[in-house]
């Protein structure tokens, strides 16, 4: 029956100068270690340059003398493996550059969404605005616009909440923009972006 | 109905590093030699 020296004996043995030991380790933990990179790269060829690198750390931390974690050598590999996946990640993050030349301008076909600081100054003027206009209108027309464009209610649930058909709240959205249209006539008003 | 709740199983791959790798990495560690001196510690690989 052959008896399984433990991770501990074995280290010390090599560190002792048996290589033999640094054999043992390396095929009692080949398959776990190897399968927990594969894992996260699911790649074979990185999974190989991440195990080999792996325990190049390992031989020159133990040879350095620098092993001090003694009884917990696989979750000491595999963390020092973990941190190589995760040294493998931030390097591909960094992918070539896409530059644009003469004839072609990358900000051509890609563009921020977002509005800039002088647009949002201007959408936010004009929101007061509306509010303020909003004010001006008879009340049951100002309740529809209000549940309509502010609350995103549809016209169904604007007619059972004010108890009106769905009609009657159509026609009061339609006299409001018509009156919103009519302040905004008379007093000259810009509402642009 | 057992179905429902059964379930499917992660295909888990197993694999192991090339003997090329091992081999690779009991010559690497043969051939390095830590020396110190004055504190320093200085790795020279025998190759």
């Amino acid at each position: 029956m052959e008896v399984q020296v433990n991770d501990s004996t074995l280290i010390k043995n090599y560190i002792s100068g048996d290589e033999r030991s640094l054999e043992i380790l390396i095929q009692r933990h080949n398959q776990r270690i190897s399968s927990f990179i594969y894992s996260k790269v699911m790649d074979r060829d990185i999974t190989e340059d991440i195990f080999q690198d792996t325990f190049i750390k390992v031989i020159r931390t133990l040879k350095r003398g620098s092993y001090s974690e003694e009884g917990k050598f696989l979750p000491w590999v595999m963390r020092i493996a973990h941190n190589l996946i995760i040294d493998y990640y931030r390097k591909s993050r960094r992918l070539p550059k896409f530059e644009g030349g003469d004839q072609f301008n990358i900000f051509s076909i890609i563009s921020d969404e977002k509005l800039n600081i002088e647009r949002q100054l201007i959408k936010d003027q004009i929101d007061v605005d509306l509010r303020v206009m909003i004010e001006e209108l008879p009340e049951d027309q100002k309740s529809v616009i209000l549940m309509r464009i502010y609350k995103d209610m549809s016209f169904k649930e604007i007619s059972e909440n004010t108890g009106v058909s769905i009609n009657t709240a159509l026609g009061r959205m339609r006299y409001a923009l018509i009156n919103l249209r009519k302040i905004v006539e008379k007093h000259n008003i810009v509402l642009t972006n | 109905m057992k179905n429902n709740y059964i379930e499917p199983q992660k295909e888990q791959t197993v694999l192991k590093a090339k003997p090329e790798t091992v081999s690779f990495l009991l010559a690497y560690s043969k051939a390095l030699k830590v020396t110190e001196c004055n504190g320093i510690k200085f790795e020279g690989n025998l190759n």
